[in-house]
């Protein structure tokens, strides 16, 4: 009997044992997380570099190898490279935007006054609302026919019902409207990065700036931006990554169009390699996220390391 | 009270006046949500009427069209199913893994949580075709269950760091008294540390949640059947009949959708910078 109890005991306190030193636990309680990113984005993103390199089609999935075959028809398709070129119109018009609104709205709301919590509410909800769901209800507003900005801007008297623009189905007013409501989108998220930074900036760094006779532009410009440099750079991050990835925005609102005006690399990633099945040329257009990605991640990582130092 | 100078008088109307462009700007789509979802159509489609207030009395047709004749209850209904799931399998998997990173693994698990922020980052877009093929293998296609298997790719690096955050705030020294009391090391996570960090469990549940309700891409992939839809998906694809815009019921369900999320986000906003920017600190 008591030779049967021990040796049930002993494995188990074994087992024990070992889950107490820190380095085992610490990777058993990594490996779940690890193993299902590896699986789920690690694989798949090797498979999206293959597909760039191969003839895969939906209707015939061959693992044929072809080269960079894929990469020149795609650069030397004119479409493509007003894709390309949207794309990164649409990045930077909407971030810089959403920057400037961004920084103007957490100037509003560090000050104290009544309803600033209510404030605070009504500015995030763009963020914090299905990007789906707000951009049907700007796609309503900037409707052909019952857009109420045309009718706000004719009952002013800015413009006739004749004048009236067609907003998504002009090229650049089309382009406008989507970086705009993508700038919308974001600026309350740079609103809060903003907030978070400047409330972290120790009061008496600025008291001392004060004293020193620093005004409220030497205080904002020389202390406050570059004490807040680095949470600004990883709220850049985000929205770099974001909007020069993004499809939902331009899929809900112009399906690309007029004539590929506002045709962003994710969109045409989706067009090629989901609706018309052409995978390889997909995973190829989609590919050229990636050295941007690179970049601006690299860029930004680094420039956080030496801000911490 | 002090008698107040013209300068100051104009300094005041400018902030104001900023502040009032501002909550224009972010709110004026949801304010035309809101007026739209419970407008009577003979309202909506006539450019002479003002469009800002009710003409005709407010109605809950498009409400009760929405429920009665379109699958949106079905659409919300899996829409939480996924949400459950995936807040699941992300607890399960974010919950050790954060707390491994903050507190066991020392310089490596610094390396490795900046590599898993990392993975945060690959965008839908460049996953969606391989992702397609590999549910398409998995005999997934055109199911809600997909997104249950694809969204926690997204969640669990996300969370991880969130998590990570709470537990590099709390102080070491309750797990070390749980040990030294004779606590595993196990012990002293499952007893000492859960307990003690619920409030950041919850916001990292609750925006788990809200996340899997604001995903589109990985959505509109791999689901094409109205009933397996989700209802960001479904509300903003599947109430357009041939050209048709249903404006009142796309409004109306855009509406239903989002308030849940806006709730969530106002209240836990300030615990979820806390714990992203707390991730970023040693």
């Amino acid at each position: 009997m008591a030779a049967v109890a021990e040796s049930v005991i002993k494995p188990a306190s074994r087992f024990r044992f070992i889950l107490d030193r820190r380095d085992v636990l610490g990777s058993v309680f990594v490996a779940p997380a690890i193993l299902y990113v590896l699986l789920l984005v690690g694989l798949p993103f090797l498979m999206a570099v293959y597909y760039s390199v191969s003839a895969y089609t939906i209707y015939n999935p061959s693992w044929q190898f072809v080269g960079l075959e894929n990469f020149q028809q795609i650069v030397q398709d004119p479409e493509f490279r007003r894709t390309l070129s949207n794309t990164f119109i649409f990045t930077f018009g909407s971030q810089a935007l959403g920057l400037v609104l961004g920084k103007f709205g957490a100037l509003v709301l560090l000050r104290p006054f009544p309803g600033r919590k209510l404030v605070r509410a009504l500015i995030i909800l763009p963020w914090a609302v299905p990007v789906a769901l707000a951009t049907v209800a700007w796609q309503w507003m900037f409707d052909s026919l019952y857009s109420v900005i045309n009718w706000t801007l004719i009952a002013l008297g800015f413009i006739t019902r004749a004048q009236a623009p067609n907003w998504l189905g002009t090229t650049d007013l089309a382009m406008i409207s989507v970086i705009v409501v993508n700038a919308w989108r974001f600026f309350p998220f740079a609103v809060v990065i903003f907030l978070a930074g400047i409330t972290a900036v120790p009061q008496d760094v600025l008291d001392a700036a004060t004293v020193d006779g620093a005004g409220f532009w030497r205080r904002n410009y020389q202390i406050i931006v570059p004490m807040i440099l680095p949470i600004v750079a990883i709220g850049l991050i985000f929205g770099i990554v974001f909007t020069f990835t993004d499809l939902s925005i331009v899929f809900l609102m112009t399906q690309g169009g007029p004539i590929d005006a506002t045709s962003v690399l994710g969109f045409k990633g989706f067009q090629t390699g989901i609706v018309s099945g052409d995978v390889s040329h997909g995973a190829a257009i989609s590919l050229f996220m990636l050295p941007v990605l690179l970049v601006v991640v690299i860029f930004m990582l680094r420039f956080i390391r030496r801000r911490e130092i | 009270m002090p008698r107040l100078t013209v300068a100051q008088v104009a300094k005041e109307t400018s902030f104001y006046g900023t502040v009032a462009f501002f909550v224009i700007l972010a709110a004026f789509p949801f304010y035309w949500m809101v007026i739209t979802s419970f407008k009577t159509n003979s309202d909506l489609y006539n450019v002479a009427n003002i469009p800002f207030w009710f003409n005709d009395p407010p109605t809950l047709e498009h409400f009760r069209y929405l429920f009665d004749k379109t699958l949106f209850a079905r659409w919300l209904w899996n829409s939480l199913v996924i949400g459950v799931c995936v807040v699941a399998i992300t607890l399960v998997t974010a919950l050790p893994a954060a707390y491994s990173l903050a507190r066991l693994t020392g310089r490596t698990g610094e390396t490795l949580g900046i590599g898993i922020f990392l993975t945060y980052l690959v965008p839908p877009t460049l996953l969606f075709l391989p992702l397609s093929r590999v549910i398409a293998s998995l005999g997934l296609q055109n199911s809600m269950w997909s997104l249950v298997l694809v969204y926690p790719t997204f969640t669990i690096p996300f969370c991880t760091w969130l998590l990570m955050g709470f537990f590099k705030a709390m102080p070491p020294e309750i797990e070390e008294a749980a040990i030294v009391d004779g606590c595993s090391l196990f012990g002293a996570f499952f007893k000492m540390t859960i307990p003690l960090s619920l409030p950041g469990i919850l916001t990292a549940v609750i925006f788990t949640f809200t996340l899997t309700l604001q995903e589109f891409v990985y959505a509109l992939t791999f689901i094409s059947s109205s009933d397996q839809k989700p209802i960001t998906l479904g509300v903003a694809t599947d109430l357009i009949r041939g050209d048709i815009f249903y404006w009142g019921e796309i409004m109306a369900g855009a509406l239903i959708a989002s308030i849940p999320v806006a709730i969530a986000y106002n209240l836990f906003l300030d615990r979820f910078i806390a714990g992203i920017t707390g991730g970023a600190v040693k």
